[in-house]
């Protein structure tokens, strides 16, 4: 079930367990950076404070969305970090807002709970105290260590003047004691850099228990996905029929009509005329091989000859091939996809080198296209004058809702000035037919 | 002629060897399917062999495969690809088995009997015959090189008729310019293009053909 999936700890068995200095140390590091995020969370809950108090009012409303945009980044970095870390995947889900009045719209979802808004502003309420106790183990025991160290060799003569040194449970007195402090003290060390890993591990599912949306949520959100794409999907094909139907009509129908017409005017002629006859076959000989070119283009537009023959790795070999810009094509495709992905992925390909040599001013194109741990991944680059954005109403925004249809994703980098990058990943599994033959 | 003819559809196929036939070519064995086409291929080692590129058992590109295995068993088989559709991949392909006696066009091209025959003629002599359709897929690809956009709309032409495969006669009378004025343009598009002049029809086409492919 894709809720219970996007739950599955991917860390290694052993990240956790044992002892190593080299990942103490850098748990210990990581353990700072905790802290120090910590601190941001605690200067962004005194705003949050500010913003609740002013909640009910007009300006409060007006400063919610850049508020909530702030703890949304805090929490996105807290939940990348997990997942680098600790290998913990917290999924997030968050509701679509409205265009206009999103201070309002954000507003409701606060007050209405169990939503991911929700949780993250309580995440950032308690998080100044939760996330620095779970993170303070390894600090608090390299401090104690020191002390330790620090009361053998002072200790037995400061006790002297002062009352008494403590360290742990024993009163550091004379040598034996002094000796004792010494030798746990040292202990510290390496108790620190076991301690550090769980720290940071605890951390991980201390923040997946307070962000992760609930089974149902989950399961909510997944139904509000697939009935979005659902009907993308039919809407889409559709069109394409709607589009396969007029080019039949206005195409190839048309011309065979026309060529009977012409059949049969020649028939006519053949006793009284016969060299009319040979200008009227001619003619229908031409409109025969406008309709099979119209047929070709058609059939080229509704599954590509080549990506059926050979699959998406060959065919998009030939897209780069009648591509007008230079193209380089890199391509890790042990076996074919699933037909629907192949040609799903085909005329995303297709279609973003057709903008790239439209718009982009692009001398070269890097296609690269592979797969790996379940994801078929494509990223097209272009050394063009970039400023594409997927948001517009350019066709970037058709190929996003296409490949949603297959869960797939598409991310576009493209700042003024280039180069542009179009990323799509899209879940597959592969086949065992092979992609080409050799 | 001792032809092969490879045609899943029964229609075609008949039409084909009727053709074939009254142009007083005889068609030695007649197959529709990938495996028994490289057999006969290999067995009755035809002067051309016509084939379509989709035959069954899969219905993909059995006859392109079959032809591509066949000229590598035995060099320079004249061989004739036609297909529903061209693409430049398969070309790149059929090339890469030697440009001598391959041809590669589509189905269309069956309903000019006169040029067709003439375009098996030249396969079987060694020569090359690529569809324009492929050619002018193939020029897409060069719309932006330098070297290219020098040439005159003429030149283009001629070059366009040069990697069909045609002959300085072929090109003057689909053009209807004369044979010296072909001759011409030639020998411009190939210092243009930095290419050394070649003197046979063949050894021209070649280097087109490797120019539009680089």
């Amino acid at each position: 079930m894709a809720s219970t999936r996007q739950f599955r700890e991917s860390r290694p068995p052993t990240a956790d367990q044992g002892f190593s200095v080299s990942r103490g140390l850098t748990a210990w590091k990581r353990c700072a950076v905790l802290w120090w995020l910590s601190l941001r969370s605690f200067w962004l809950s005194l705003w949050m404070v500010t913003v609740s108090m002013l909640l009910g009012s007009r300006p409060g409303a007006g400063l919610l969305p850049s508020t909530v945009r702030m703890i949304r980044r805090l929490a996105d970095r807290q939940r990348h970090l997990a997942k680098e870390w600790s290998g913990i995947e917290i999924p997030a889900v968050y509701e679509d807002l409205p265009t206009g009045n999103r201070g309002v719209a954000l507003r409701s979802q606060l007050l209405a709970r169990n939503n991911q808004i929700w949780r993250d502003w309580r995440w950032a309420t308690l998080d100044p105290i939760v996330g620095p106790l779970i993170a303070i183990g390894p600090f608090a025991l390299v401090l104690s260590g020191f002390w330790g160290l620090l009361t053998a060799v002072f200790g037995a003569e400061l006790s002297k003047q002062w009352d008494s040194i403590w360290f742990l449970f024993i009163p550091v007195q004379n040598v034996p004691t002094a000796v004792l402090a010494g030798v746990l003290g040292v202990l510290m060390f390496p108790l620190a850099l076991w301690t550090a890993p769980r720290s940071v591990h605890w951390h991980s599912r201390y923040l997946r228990a307070m962000l992760a949306p609930s089974e149902s949520e989950m399961m909510a959100h997944r139904i509000e996905h697939l009935t979005t794409t659902r009907s993308d999907a039919v809407d889409t094909q559709m069109a394409e029929l709607r589009r396969i139907e007029r080019d039949l009509h206005d195409g190839a129908q048309a011309r065979l009509v026309a060529m009977g017409m012409t059949l049969d005017a020649a028939e006519r002629l053949l006793e009284t005329n016969p060299e009319a006859v040979r200008t009227l076959l001619a003619e229908a000989r031409q409109s025969s091989s406008k309709a099979l070119e119209e047929l070709r283009d058609l059939v080229r537009g509704i599954h590509p000859p080549i990506l059926a023959d050979r699959g998406l790795a060959d065919a998009v070999r030939s897209l780069a091939l009648t591509c007008p810009i230079k193209s380089e094509v890199a391509i890790d495709l042990p076996r074919r996809p699933e037909p629907p992905l192949e040609s799903a992925a085909y005329f995303a390909v297709s279609e973003i080198l057709t903008n790239a040599t439209k718009h982009s001013g692009a001398e070269r194109v890097w296609i690269d296209l592979r797969h790996d741990a379940g994801q078929l991944r494509i990223s097209i680059t272009d050394d063009g004058r970039g400023g594409a954005d997927a948001s517009g109403g350019s066709g970037l925004h058709g190929i996003e809702r296409r490949l949603a249809t297959f869960d797939g994703v598409l991310a576009v980098s493209s700042p003024l000035g280039g180069p542009t990058i179009v990323t799509m990943e899209l879940p597959c599994a592969l086949s065992s037919q092979k992609t080409t033959f050799s | 002629m001792r032809v092969v003819l490879a045609e899943d559809h029964f229609l075609l196929r008949d039409g084909l060897s009727r053709l074939l036939e009254a142009y007083q070519h005889e068609v030695v064995a007649t197959v529709d399917n990938g495996p028994e086409l490289l057999s006969a291929l290999i067995d009755v080692v035809p002067d051309v062999a016509i084939v379509d590129v989709r035959l069954p058992p899969a219905f993909s590109d059995e006859g392109l495969r079959a032809s591509v295995e066949a000229r590598s068993r035995i060099p320079g088989l004249p061989i004739l690809l036609l297909s529903q559709y061209v693409e430049p991949l398969y070309a790149h392909e059929l090339l890469a088995t030697g440009s001598e006696g391959v041809g590669y066009v589509l189905k269309d091209r069956v309903t000019n009997g006169t040029q067709f025959m003439s375009t098996i003629q030249r396969v079987a002599e060694g020569g090359t015959a690529m569809d324009p359709e492929v050619v002018s897929q193939l020029l897409i690809r060069k719309d932006r090189d330098e070297h290219m956009g020098s040439l005159t709309q003429r030149e283009r032409e001629v070059l366009e008729c040069v990697a069909q495969g045609r002959s300085n006669a072929g090109i003057a009378e689909a053009l209807f310019i004369t044979e010296k004025a072909v001759a011409k343009h030639i020998s411009n598009i190939f210092s243009k293009l930095g290419m050394p002049p070649s003197d046979t029809d063949n050894r021209r086409v070649l280097a087109v053909l490797a120019y539009l492919n680089r």
